[in-house]
């Protein structure tokens, strides 16, 4: 996720201290990784200086300072720019349990267990995270369908491999 | 050694349909109050399996045992007595009578269980309020939707306080929203009032409702909860 870009829509709605930032930041997207206030730090000083942001105001109440950050035009054109560009369908071709899967057959391990146990691993995650829905919010349930689908296409492409592992062991193993 | 304390468990079952096995050493336990999940392949022999723990089919070896009761001791009538009482079922499509209203639908198995009329029909109403759907009470099943359809099944399934739900692809005719608000409802009403459900299902998100998973492939199951 771009961290920069996310940081900046925020922003739209109207100045915030980088704490504030970070607040808001961790409500909405940060659930299983909070943001580091040093990547807050570093994302708003490259922002400043690509003039996607401003400071807006200094305070020092007896503390360390704390900026106030204002989006500019710039960075409200970059926001919109970032959301109309569709992100890059990910194809997982160098997939690890592929590898696993070949080189078990390569080298005579049984590959029907090592898929069994992926399978199982798999599911006991999507129960965790379909508990975790249960219990959530519709953000949170968004969040979890989303890792969901995914599992669960995992998971579909186990079955299909455990299906075909015959023809796979002739295929790499002849 | 078999798993403590469950409620419904098969050992080794197998059957035969002509020359194919559909069961071939299939094992399987629930305890009260767990959700398990039924998973494999078409044609694995989980739906042969499911029928075989309802008592609908009886297997050609190896045990079903209930209660402490093994399905096969007992008689026609009392396994018929047994699956009124003790059990509830969905199957993929609801099934529901297409004569009757909803709620007469919902109350039926109570009726059939000796409950009277407005009494049968009183709890049937609860049970749908639970599942979202007392609206559609006075409706034929004609006349509703195929995910409100399947939540007057679960209604109906429910409604007599079975031991066991037995759902066999209780989502497979709805989409996903439909299918996951299904398996919430159910899940969530069997966990409250304490009913096993053996649930099969070929969906990984179906499935993960479950407590855990019970894997059939070519008729043979291993139950993890069984020790070797
Ligand atoms: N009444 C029957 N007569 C003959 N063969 C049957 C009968 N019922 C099941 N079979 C066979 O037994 C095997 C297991 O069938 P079963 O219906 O249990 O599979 P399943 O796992 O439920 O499949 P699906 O996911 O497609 O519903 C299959 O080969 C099937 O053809
Ligand atoms: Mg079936």
């Amino acid at each position: 996720m771009s961290i920069g870009h996310t940081l900046l829509g925020l922003l739209e709605s109207g100045p915030r201290h980088g704490y504030d930032l970070k607040r808001a930041f961790d409500e909405k997207f940060g659930h299983d990784r909070p943001l580091h206030y040093g990547q807050v730090y570093a994302t708003m000083s490259r922002l400043l200086k690509n003039g996607l942001v401003e400071v807006d105001g200094v305070e020092t109440d007896g503390g360390p300072e704390r900026k106030r950050y204002a989006i500019t035009d710039a960075g409200i054109t970059d926001v919109a720019a970032w959301l109309a560009q569709p992100e890059k369908p990910e194809p997982y071709l160098q997939s690890t349990l592929y590898t696993k899967v070949v080189l078990a057959l390569l080298t005579g391990r049984d590959a029907a267990d090592l898929l069994d146990a992926q399978r199982s691993e798999h599911l006991r995650l999507m129960r965790i995270l379909t508990d975790r829905k249960r219990q959530g919010d519709l953000a949170d349930q968004l969040i979890c369908d989303h890792a969901l689908f995914h599992l669960e296409a995992d998971l579909r492409w186990l079955e299909l491999t455990s299906a075909r592992l015959g023809r796979l062991a002739e295929v790499v193993a002849p | 050694m078999t798993p403590a304390g469950s409620l419904l468990e098969a050992h080794d079952l197998r059957k035969t349909y002509g020359p194919t096995p559909a069961l071939d050493g299939a094992s399987f336990s629930v305890h009260p109050g767990e959700v398990v999940a039924v998973m494999g392949p078409s044609g694995s022999g989980k739906s042969t399996l499911l029928h075989c723990l309802a008592g609908i089919i009886t297997p050609d070896s190896g045990t079903v045992t209930y209660g402490g009761r093994e399905l096969s001791a007992m008689s026609d009538a009392e396994r018929s007595a047994l699956r009124r009482s003790d059990f509830g079922f969905v199957f993929q499509f609801g099934q529901l009578v297409p004569e009757l209203t909803c709620v007469e639908n919902v109350a039926l198995p109570l009726r059939l269980n000796g409950v009277k009329r407005k009494q049968a029909e009183r709890t049937a109403l609860e049970w749908m309020e639970r599942l979202e759907v007392e609206d559609l009470a006075a409706q034929r099943p004609g006349e509703v939707s195929g995910g409100q359809g399947q939540r007057v099944a679960v209604a109906r399934a429910l409604a007599p306080s079975p031991k066991v739900v037995f759902a066999d692809e209780p989502t497979g005719a709805l989409d996903s929203l439909n299918g996951e608000r299904v398996m919430e409802l159910l899940t969530e009403s069997a966990r409250t009032a304490g009913t096993a459900v053996v649930l099969v299902t070929h969906e990984a998100r179906v499935a993960a409702y479950a407590d855990r998973d019970v894997v059939v492939r070519d008729g043979r199951s291993r139950d993890p909860e069984y020790a070797v």
